[in-house]
């Protein structure tokens, strides 16, 4: 509440920050925080967005680690299948028996491995961190609208982190199913060990999940429409907070979707009703199911499952436009067109779900239409590419880290997303439907490309997090080791789907036709254990830099949006004074006539810019 | 054992900070702090390894094609194979060349446009001109593979003919069943209620029925004549998928789905083709459907219509099958 209340406060007061060298705090605090901090209200149930945010960093990199050594376990099955590796029994125990993994445990890899990634690290991780960072410091607010939902947020995604943790440790387990956990394989326990107990546990960390994405989301929405500071009009945000903005609003639309889908798998496999399931036997017997069907689950799936895909790439995106803008010291180019191809890759996102579906048995008309809009995609997605492309031009390009990573990310975008253009086709998706063509595709465009997004939003903005610098050297090894590596192991998957290699195989040893694709996985899985290896260097980094990082100036990269004009150590309300007023959009970079390359949004415009309608 | 491995680590990380810590200290000894977050030094490094990375990259694209374009599929095996194989090729080109150019131009612009010191950026917001043409060039090319692939795609998908022979194929956990129509190139009607060990498919009294012929491992089917294929599931969804015919369709229980084609070229003549005498079609799962999805299989056999008349002639039909070895419950089930 006191956030509010100062917001109005400050709407008389002049604006006091000139240029974000030499912040100066003339004006007495208005923060009137009188409630004592203790290590419980600060680190653990913090309403602080601030803190919230790096409680969902470091979470999400928790999980990240995870998932990505599931994904080098599961690596070496398909690389050298059969062989044993006596290291995994210790670990694994039962599920890698003389330490060859088990082909139950196999899939239940694979899908925690997604799940993690497509939810926990890309979804909680990515718009967790920096919506909560980034929306009360750029818009200029004392914190988020209501930081107790956002506490709230938190920890139900720790508390649904917890559950899917614990999911790995029963007996049966954890879910098997694939990340989509179709149904009826993911209702029935006869079916695979993971429908048992490990599903039911998905299920209730999946709908904790959900309450937490509804409450940041809506949290963020409210933020941003409400609470933006004086001047800080629609057009003049950061192209950030229209990325956050907007997926807010996609997840809030979808995700509910999604809880109804899981609700009513919760019904068919708890209390006998038959919304996805009819005509089975399973088991040595016929079950009572009738009169559902598996499809509407993929349509309830994918309602949500296609707009997820933007849920994850929009915030990638909307970090690299201010981290190219930034670097490029130029301002983003078109920046009314970016907001337009966010609007339309958002609206869009709700109209292409069938594309996951064109070989069920769905009418082929209505496959056709589905082609349509999902092509349709690739037109905002050109417009990004090329606006990013062409804001490097002629710019001034400083290669931080995080610029290294955002280039990375165009570099990802373009070669992930071309692909979608085949398999957005349904006459082509006939043949690399489920393939591992798939596996390339979203692994380069939502995979690759957002966790790129997340690394160039960690560089850019971890001075702002922790007040420390971190090793640029060490950002730019990660950074081209992971480049190579990513491209390494995603890459030549299109030419095992291409050889019409289906995905979630635990070995392709059966089929003589995979006989001479053997040597491709060997070399994926050399490229992803460079890649995994690469990540110790970040986590090194990071880690090191909290505690012993250089200290960080207030405003590193010289960059022009408003949380680059708080001070570094962080202070419950952001600004110590008033809340800094804004005069202009967010990319005055390399403006003619200014001495600076970069012109901060809380500069008042001379009477030349008025003049010449500048905004 | 566990306790080294961990203590190992512990050292290697706190001799990693300690490392780490000099090598910050020595840096700052040697050129102290500069103003520039990153000099124009490192810059150009870096957009140095831009290029260098970049021509890795293509490099390793062109090796991977040529190195794996014989392992991929073989020519397609039914009508309709090639018209999807000419619209992956046009596509593929289209995209490959949109790969290569947005990344040579996205290359070309981080290597020239390196920070100097004594440089400032232009300040070039905006050009509609520009994002007109970003917008309807690709709008065009779009607008052409999607009524490219819409016309392929309802040739595929709408080709029944009349003289196509109906083969149901059914799955299960997790294996393939064949199911041909028989003589009357009709299938009898089925009830999962009424499975049994024996009547696998639940086949229930229908005169239609009685002629059908089941098949287990591998089916036969003809070189020339349209085949019209029904999905049925017992028990969870799977995905019969024959890449060699450019085939593919979910297998849903509850519901029956279809796909229909015409094989082209015969087991023995691909043999040929492929210099590989133990080649076969094969039919795969290709939906998650548990522990044993990865080996799901059955084969294919396309031949000619004289061998395959002679190798119909050799099976046992339904009627014949539950007079020669089907144990009194199968018959009784079926009432």
């Amino acid at each position: 509440m006191s956030a509010m209340e100062n917001t109005n406060q400050d709407a008389h007061v002049e604006p006091i920050v000139h240029a974000s060298h030499d912040l100066h705090h003339s004006h007495d605090d208005h923060d009137d925080h009188h409630h004592v901090e203790t290590f419980w209200n600060k680190y653990v149930f913090s309403q602080d967005h601030k803190m919230i945010s790096k409680q969902f960093l470091i979470t999400a990199i928790f999980m990240g680690v995870l998932a990505m050594m599931m994904s080098m376990v599961f690596r070496l099955q398909l690389a050298w299948p059969g062989q044993s590796f006596p290291f995994l029994e210790p670990i694994l125990g039962k599920w890698a028996p003389g330490g060859v993994l088990n082909p139950d445990f196999y899939l239940a890899l694979v899908t925690i491995h997604g799940t993690i990634m497509v939810f926990f690290v890309l979804t909680g991780g990515l718009s967790g961190t920096f919506s909560n960072l980034l929306i009360p410091l750029q818009v200029g607010a004392r914190d988020m609208a209501s930081g107790f939902l956002n506490m709230l947020s938190f920890w139900f995604f720790a508390a649904s982190s917890l559950v899917m943790l614990s999911s790995i440790f029963i007996e049966s387990g954890p879910a098997s199913g694939g990340w989509t956990v179709y149904p009826p394989l993911s209702a029935l326990p006869q079916a695979m060990p993971g429908s048992g107990l490990g599903m039911t546990l998905w299920l209730v960390s999946m709908a904790l999940f959900i309450v937490s994405s509804l409450l940041g989301s809506l949290n963020y929405i409210v933020t941003v429409i409400n609470l933006r500071t004086k001047g800080m009009s629609m057009t003049r945000l950061p192209l950030t907070i229209w990325a956050f903005l907007v997926t807010a609003i996609l997840g809030v639309l979808s995700f509910p979707v999604l809880f109804a889908a899981a609700l009513l798998l919760i019904f068919d496999r708890s209390f006998g009703t038959s919304f996805y399931l009819s005509d089975i036997y399973i088991g040595g017997q016929a079950l009572e199911y009738n009169g559902g069907s598996p499809i509407l689950y993929e349509h309830l799936f994918w309602f949500l499952g296609h707009p997820e895909v933007y849920i994850v790439l929009l915030p990638a995106l909307g970090i690299t436009s201010e981290v190219i803008a930034t670097n490029a010291r130029k301002p983003i180019f078109g920046y009314r067109a970016m907001i337009a191809s966010i609007l339309g890759i958002a609206f869009l996102s709700f109209i292409v779900w069938g594309h996951h579906m064109f070989i069920t048995g769905m009418n082929p008309f209505l496959g056709s239409v589905f082609v349509f809009t999902t092509l349709l995609v690739a037109i905002p997605s050109a417009v990004k590419a090329f606006n990013y492309i062409t804001t490097l031009w002629k710019g001034n390009i400083v290669y931080t880290p995080a610029m290294m990573f955002a280039i990375g990310l165009v570099s990802f975008f373009i070669t992930g997303g071309v692909t979608g253009i085949i398999l957005g086709d349904s006459a082509l998706d006939i043949n690399v439907h489920d393939t591992y063509f798939v596996v390339a595709h979203f692994h380069l465009v939502m995979g690759s490309a957002a966790i790129f997004g997340m690394f160039a939003g960690i560089y850019h903005w971890f001075p702002r997090m922790y007040g420390k610098m971190m090793n640029k050297q060490l950002g730019f090894a990660h950074f081209w080791l992971t480049f190579a590596g990513a491209y390494g192991v995603f890459f030549p998957m299109h030419f095992l789907g291409l050889a019409g290699v289906p995905r979630r195989y635990y070995s392709n040893t059966e089929f003589p036709i995979f006989n001479d694709l053997v040597d491709i996985n060997v070399m994926v899985t050399w490229f992803a254990i460079l890649a995994g290896t690469a990540q110790l260097i970040f986590l090194f980094n990071f880690f090191y830099s909290i505690f012993r990082g250089q200290p960080a100036p207030q405003n590193p990269w010289r960059s022009n949006t408003l949380e680059w004009t708080a001070p570094v150590k962080h202070i419950h309300g952001n600004w110590p004074g008033a809340i800094p007023e804004v005069h202009r959009w967010a990319y005055d970079y390399s403006k003619p006539d200014k001495s600076e390359d970069f012109c901060p949004q809380n500069v008042p415009m001379t009477e030349k810019e008025i003049a010449e309608g500048a905004h | 054992m566990t306790l080294v491995v961990l203590a190992v680590i512990v050292l290697f990380v706190l001799a990693a900070v300690k490392v780490m810590s000099i090598y910050e200290l020595s840096a700052e000894l040697r050129g102290g702090r500069n103003d520039d977050v990153i000099t124009e030094k490192e810059g150009k490094n870096q957009a140095f390894y831009w290029v260098l990375f970049i021509a890795g990259l293509f490099a390793f694209f062109i090796w991977t094609f040529f190195e794996y374009k014989d392992k991929l599929l073989p020519e397609a095996a039914s009508a309709h194979g090639p018209e999807i194989d000419l619209l992956f090729n046009v596509t593929m080109a289209t995209i490959v060349f949109v790969f290569f150019l947005t990344h040579i131009i996205l290359v070309y612009q981080a290597y020239k446009n390196v920070y100097r010191k004594d440089r400032k950026a232009v300040y070039f917001a905006h050009s509609n001109k520009l994002e007109m043409i970003w917008t309807i060039i690709p709008a065009i090319v779009l607008t052409g593979l999607i009524a490219y692939g819409l016309n392929v795609w309802n040739d595929v998908m709408y080709s029944g003919s009349k003289d196509a022979m109906v083969i149901e194929l059914y799955s299960k956990q997790f294996d393939w069943t064949a199911r041909y129509g028989g003589k009357d190139n009709t299938l009898g009607k089925t009830d999962f209620r009424k499975i049994v060990a024996g009547n696998d498919l639940g086949m229930i009294e229908d005169s239609k029925g009685n002629d059908d012929i089941i098949t287990k491992a591998e089916f036969h089917i003809v070189k020339g004549k349209p085949v019209s294929f029904k999905f049925r599931s017992r028990d969870v969804i799977h995905s019969a998928y024959m890449p060699h015919f450019r085939a593919q369709m979910n297998c849903v229980p509850g519901m029956e789905t279809s796909f229909e084609f015409t094989p082209t070229i015969t087991t023995a003549e691909m043999r040929t083709k492929l210099k590989n005498k133990n080649f076969n079609y094969v039919l795969l799962c290709n939906k998650i459907c548990g522990a044993s999805h990865f080996n799901m299989q059955m084969d294919i056999i396309v031949e000619t219509q004289e061998e395959f008349n002679k190798y119909i002639a050799e099976q046992k039909n339904w009627m014949q099958q539950q007079a020669a070895a089907t144990p009194a419950a199968v018959t009784a089930s079926i009432k």
